[in-house]
């Protein structure tokens, strides 16, 4: 018992021992779980709740509503519409074989759309918006409601779309939107802050240089969600601003008859008020669908659109670079006038052709127009007569005063990346980039806008703006509210020396319309409402030589690419003149036969329209 | 002498046996099922539904149990020590052969009126019986090889029947419950030391014969960041709940990480995180006092009890549940990788509330009849 008792005193002593330290360990994990607890919960609380908010809290930027293009009256010429679209996010899906397969079958896509489906899943992270389909038909889109029981992770989206009512008639004015690529994310802030999966930026044109005012700001949407993304509840909805709708000075009426007037030729025309410098209407044909774009072109329209010999992907008004033939000749004239080179009664005589400096000239008309005065050298378009006049100005004056009437530089400055300069020779010009020296028989073909002499068609109606406006600066619009504060103070200061030499000028012009043997008297107008006074011009694409001069052979025998191009500027109405225009066709022959009779179409629309236009403007005015 | 007219006077009245009752242990453990209750309720979503239901059914019964068990004798709890071992291993073995499966193991027993977890029930059994084994020997036959040879014995039979199928957590929660008795039955500490370093030097080996996902839990635990959306989810998840409760929690019902289905086995194992999210540092530590009440009236009311086998029993028996409760909280807390393990009495769980209610049940019984000697 004793033995017993003294063991069960050391079993307790053993066991109280072993408790006491059992204890102490306790005490000291139980301080180690609330200091745990304690760091998580207090010192890095700021941490995990922006965790769980991350978690719960799920973004969706949606593509902001993209402003319109308005013509001068109101009519949309470039709006939205509503596209049925479906999105997958591939993190967010459980079996992507399983729902990209269904998804097929519901769409009935092709295997060639399907691949190209994967091909874009592979390319994008997987919490990035893959977009299966963005442009799908109502029964689709609802045949896919119906069926999103079955389709864990696929979301129906209702967005909001480009579209251009009037098709090719805008294309190279307004350019097109398609979907944003890495350079447009990368160059434009406004497009990286506002990006989503598939938005559609503009990629020519004004869609690009407005890319700022017109992309508006996202509507943003906060979910709570679940683990599995499913949206619980909507906690915010921050709706986005809509782009800046912009109105145009075009009148849709006028782009549209230049539209039918260029149709199946390439070339360009643009119509332009003299005294504002707004812009009526700018065509450059052929043209393409712009709604072709919206959704990714496809590969053939690609093709079809890319290999077009008449090349619709080139802005004409804008981008290409013409001889401007006989067009230039008031400008050669002016300078002279104005450097007091020729006077009215100055003759010279055209025999047909003309031998200067060991080579021979020939005037367009073999028989030679005899004696001829600047008015008559104007109407008939006596070559002969400006080689003596250009041979007397020297290319350095008739450069001075073509840059002057806004030949050789941007007409619209930083408005489009892709205008080209075109080109005014003078003698300082060909040492600088030829580094040859100015060979008097390049100043004789200068005179008659051969050589190295490049217009634009934009220019040339510019240049036939200020002559007609009684030569006074105007700068060429576009936007109808940034009139007043784009416009520089230069705007309407004079270019002439003397005003008399412009009126000379005019006169010389309306002759050429407006008289027997001018050269584009078959497209006058009697009706002094819409006479109009214009010049025609016909550029060589390559040199004459003399056999073919023998030939003579008619424009339908040339081949397409070896044929002149045609050209023709005018204003009217003459008594009180208000627009001016320019009138490109490439290898279209003649300028009084092609071009010409187009012009003849255009004032008659562009006349009648200017009534109703300054009632809008007037109207506008008085409920201000 | 003065023993022995205690000893006869005090007849274990029912009266008596009343005023013998703890109540502040009853006390917080009922708190700790009203607690568990209303998070349990906030697991279905703020509804009753059947996850709240059945826990409460649950509770209800065996609370009742534990209570009925406390006014039996300790000795009768003494003398079915070595019997309940052996019906446990019975079942394991049972559920061996013809246990249920579910999640890819096999750990339930269909016994027609419940689907029982003997490997739970082992958690308190082996305890029992130990105890019992260690009752009346003396304490230089402790350390014999005899004694260690069949503790160990003892201890790896049930060990083996569970990892078997395979669940690797609760078989070590059954080795951690035995230890503890060993432990206090004084065998010597040089064991437990070579124990300890034994199996640190093994680890890698251990590691090596791990099962696949026992060995990316173990390399989710070094690096959670790993795989976020995969191995280290549960973790990663579960930090953030706990984290973002702050000090004082989301409110009651609005634990965003449970509700909105981040949190996984939120009914079960990570319970606390819901808990701790709801009510953050402030709920958290008074769950924890809670706790460490219950624990330390446990072991008082082992220092109390007058027979070995009680003292042993509570005092093992509340190293087992602090062993619990810290693996369960640490697990949840990233500290320790993820294992199965339910946090006693908050857990979803009958076999789970079963086991820890008879060992509820069996402290009672010692409190009341604490000055039970048993020969």
């Amino acid at each position: 018992m004793i033995n017993s008792s003294s063991d069960n005193v050391k079993k307790l002593n053993s066991i109280n021992r072993r408790m006491f330290i059992t204890g102490s360990l306790k005490f000291f994990i139980m301080i180690g779980i609330v200091s745990r607890l304690f760091f998580l919960q207090v010192k890095e609380n700021k941490k995990y709740l922006t965790l769980s908010d991350k978690n719960r809290i799920r973004e969706w930027k949606l593509a902001p509503v993209r402003g319109e293009f308005h013509d001068y009256f109101g009519n949309v010429i470039a709006g939205n519409f509503e596209a049925y679209q479906l999105h997958v996010i591939p993190e967010q899906v459980e079996d992507f074989r399983y729902v990209i397969y269904r998804l097929k079958d519901l769409l009935e896509l092709s295997d060639n759309e399907f691949k190209k489906v994967l091909k874009k899943k592979n390319e994008i992270k997987p919490w990035e918006t893959l977009i299966v389909s963005d442009n799908l038909s109502w029964q689709k889109f609802s045949k896919i409601n119906n069926h999103l029981y079955d389709l864990n992770g696929v979301k129906p989206v209702i967005s909001i779309s480009r579209n251009y009512p009037f098709k090719e008639n805008f294309t190279h004015l307004i350019g097109y939107v398609s979907q944003a690529n890495q350079d447009d994310i990368e160059s434009t802030q406004a497009i990286k802050k506002n990006f989503v999966p598939g938005l559609k930026v503009g990629k020519i044109g004004l869609e690009k240089t407005f890319e700022e005012k017109l992309i508006g700001t996202n509507d943003i949407e906060r979910y709570e969600v679940n683990a599995y993304g499913r949206r619980i509840s909507q906690l915010e909805f921050q709706k986005g601003e809509k782009g800046k709708t912009l109105r145009l000075t075009i009148d849709t009426e006028v782009q549209k008859l230049a539209n039918e007037l260029l149709k199946d030729k390439a070339g360009s025309i643009c119509v332009m008020d003299i005294y504002t410098g707004a812009v009526i209407a700018m065509h450059s044909s052929p043209s393409f669908d712009p709604n072709l774009f919206v959704f990714g072109i496809s590969q053939d329209d690609w093709q079809l659109i890319r290999n077009d010999p008449m090349k619709p992907l080139v802005n004409k008004t804008l981008q290409g670079n013409y001889s401007p033939g006989s067009t230039i000749k008031p400008i050669v004239a002016l300078s002279a006038l104005e450097n007091g080179i020729v006077n009215t009664s100055f003759t010279v005589r055209c025999t047909g052709k003309t031998e200067m400096y060991g080579q021979t000239y020939h005037c367009w008309k073999k028989k030679g127009h005899g004696y001829v005065s600047l008015r008559n050298a104007m109407k008939q378009s006596c070559d002969t007569y400006f080689y003596e006049v250009a041979r007397k100005l020297g290319v350095d004056k008739l450069s001075e005063t073509a840059k002057k009437f806004g030949l050789g530089e941007k007409v619209f400055g930083d408005l489009f990346d892709i205008e080209k300069k075109g080109l005014i020779p003078n003698t300082q010009w060909k040492k600088n980039a030829l580094g040859k020296g100015w060979l008097l028989g390049e100043t004789i073909i200068t005179g008659i806008g051969q050589g190295y002499i490049q217009t634009t068609p934009i220019q040339l109606c510019l240049m036939t703006a200020q002559i007609a406006n009684g030569g006074y600066k105007i700068y060429p619009h576009l936007i109808v509210d940034d009139k007043v504060k784009d416009q520089p103070i230069d705007k309407f200061t004079p270019l002439y020396k003397n005003s008399k030499n412009i009126k000379i000028v005019q006169d010389a012009i309306f002759g050429s319309t407006n008289e027997v043997m001018g050269t584009s008297y078959r497209s006058r107008i009697d009706n002094p409402k819409y006479q109009f006074a214009g010049k025609t011009g016909t550029a060589q694409v390559k040199k004459i030589t003399e056999e073919e001069r023998e030939l003579d052979l008619k424009t339908f025998q040339i081949p397409y690419e070896q044929r002149d191009h045609a050209l023709y500027v005018a204003f009217g109405p003459y008594k009180n003149p208000r627009y001016a225009l320019s009138v490109i066709v490439e290898h279209g022959g003649n300028g009084s036969t092609t071009a010409a009779p187009m012009a003849t179409k255009l004032f008659k629309l562009i006349i009648d329209r200017h009534k109703i236009r300054e009632s809008l403007g007037n109207k506008k005015y008085l409920e201000i | 002498m003065y023993q022995h007219t205690r000893l006869t006077t005090n007849r274990f009245g029912f009266f008596q046996k009343f005023r013998n009752f703890d109540y502040i242990l009853l006390i917080c453990i009922l708190l700790l099922g009203f607690i568990s209750l209303a998070t349990m309720y906030s697991t279905d979503g703020g509804e009753v539904k059947f996850h709240t239901k059945s826990h409460f059914t649950k509770l209800a019964v065996f609370t009742l149990m534990m209570l009925v068990m406390s006014f039996i004798n300790i000795k009768y709890w003494f003398s079915i020590g070595y019997l309940a071992y052996v019906a446990v291993v019975g079942l394991l073995v049972g559920t061996y052969l013809f246990g249920i499966t579910s999640s890819g193991s096999q750990r339930w027993i269909n016994l027609y009126f419940i689907n029982l977890q003997p490997s739970e029930l082992m958690k308190i059994f082996i305890i029992v019986c130990l105890a019992k084994f260690f009752h009346r020997m003396k304490l230089e036959n402790v350390n014999s090889i005899y004694t260690i040879l069949t503790s160990l014995i003892i201890i790896l039979l049930p060990m083996g029947l569970v990892i078997v199928q395979p669940d690797l957590g609760t078989a070590v929660l059954i080795a951690i419950s035995g230890i503890a008795v060993l432990w206090f039955a004084g065998i010597n500490y040089k064991y437990f030391i070579y124990t300890i370093l034994g199996f640190i030097i093994s680890l890698p080996f251990v590691i090596a014969f791990l099962k696949p996902y026992q060995k990316l839990r173990v390399l989710t635990f070094l690096n959670p960041d790993k795989d976020p959306l995969g191995a280290g989810y549960q973790i990663i998840q579960s930090k953030i709940a706990v984290g973002s409760g702050g000090i004082f929690g989301k409110g009651f019902l609005k634990g965003t990480q449970s509700y909105l289905e981040f949190l996984p086995e939120k009914h079960t194992d990570f319970i606390f995180t819901l808990f701790s999210e709801e009510f953050g540092f402030v709920g958290s530590a008074i769950l924890l006092v809670i706790y460490a009440i219950i624990i330390y009236r446990i072991v008082a009311i082992g220092a109390s009890s007058r027979s070995y086998f009680a003292k042993i029993f509570c005092y093992s028996f509340g190293a087992a549940i602090f062993v619990f409760i810290t693996i369960n909280m640490s697990m949840v807390l990233g500290l320790l990788p993820i294992v199965g393990s339910p946090l006693p009495i908050m857990s979803y769980g009958g076999s789970s509330m079963l086991a820890t209610m008879i060992g509820f049940g069996i402290v009672m019984s010692a409190r009341v009849h604490n000055q039970q000697m048993i020969a």
